[in-house]
């Protein structure tokens, strides 16, 4: 069988190539530089029986592509569609951490919020409602310490439940203004003949209501069959303005 | 919208500000606010570079560089700090 696909995705420094390292161990393909996730790692653990393949992204702050690790982040969850995009949250910082999960809900409702560090901000004083934000996001949201090794099996199991489709959510609907939500309207039926059903047509009209150059770029490629997906290897010419 | 206060470029060393609005628009506003300049949030100016030329910013426990380019273009009200 298949094994199962599941992308990590999360800011830079929360922890999550650590995760990645801990799950996938000695298994992986390709290495990653301390610090600086600039290529994708891939390996492969084992759970309940069943073997999975992950798939570490480029660590970043959105994926309202200004740079080509977040391009590339956006790209592999919108055309690759993993069977689960785990978001690795830094439970110190959930107000900005929180904001990527939210872009990927509204992607795909195939994901996990793994909120990581979980011990650094017990220790810190922070108190993490896990269920009151579960119930906003509609998805599993599971607190770990990747680096003491505790919550890994619960993560794993909720893992498994959304990989094998007992659990589905519905990408997150956020509700915009009367005038986004009107372009919105105009563009989705025809978002939806040109792309089909295969991605998700309301995040793609939002895009085009942004003006997102890169965004079109990536469709245009899939649509002519060329497989976009993350480049093995991205070199450093993906200086930004900031950052 | 009106936006008052200072532009981030113009602050001193040290100094904390609180933000207050922004005058870009487009993809780059959006960056901008997901690296955490979002109005209300506090910014601290860390450091500048020999040149003058990025600065570094702390803003949601992060150190974010930015040019004067994107600097100027969000403002904020000092609240304290030890900037001059």
């Amino acid at each position: 069988m298949k094994p199962y696909t599941v992308a990590f995705a999360g800011n830079p420094n929360t922890g999550k190539s650590t995760l990645f390292n801990l799950l996938t161990g000695m298994r992986q393909h390709t290495g990653n530089w301390a610090g600086k996730t600039v290529v994708t790692a891939e390996g492969t653990f084992t759970h309940n029986g069943k073997e999975y393949r992950a798939v570490d992204l480029p660590g970043t702050y959105s994926l309202y592509s200004n740079s080509v690790d977040e391009e590339a982040a956006r790209d592999y969850i919108i055309f690759e569609q993993p069977d689960v995009t785990l978001v690795v949250l830094d439970a110190t910082s959930l107000e900005r951490n929180l904001n990527l999960a939210l872009q990927v809900l509204e992607i795909t409702g195939r994901a996990a919020i793994c909120i990581n560090l979980i011990d650094e901000a017990r220790r810190l004083g922070i108190d993490i409602d896990l269920k009151a934000i579960s119930e906003r996001l509609g998805v599993p949201v599971i607190a770990i310490s990747a680096r003491n090794r505790t919550g890994i099996k619960e993560l794993l199991n909720q893992v498994e439940r959304v990989a094998e489709g007992t659990f589905v959510a519905e990408p997150l609907r956020i509700q915009y203004s009367e005038e986004i939500e009107r372009g919105i309207a105009e563009l989705l039926p025809l978002v939806e003949q040109a792309v089909g059903g295969d991605y998700p047509a309301r995040w793609i009209a939002l895009r085009l209501l942004d003006g997102d150059e890169s965004l079109l770029a990536s469709l245009r490629k899939a649509s002519l069959g060329i497989r976009v997906s993350v480049p093995k290897e991205v070199s450093g010419h993906g200086a930004t303005a900031c950052h | 919208m009106t936006v008052t206060g200072i532009p981030l470029s113009e602050a001193a060393k040290g100094s904390v500000l609180e933000i207050s609005g922004m005058s870009v628009q487009g993809v780059m506003r959006r960056r901008l606010l997901d690296l955490g300049f979002v109005p209300g949030n506090t910014v601290e100016v860390l450091r500048r570079s020999p040149l003058g030329d990025p600065t570094a910013f702390r803003v949601s426990n992060t150190t974010i560089a930015l040019r004067r380019e994107e600097s100027s273009l969000i403002f904020g009200n000092p609240i304290g700090g030890n900037g001059r």
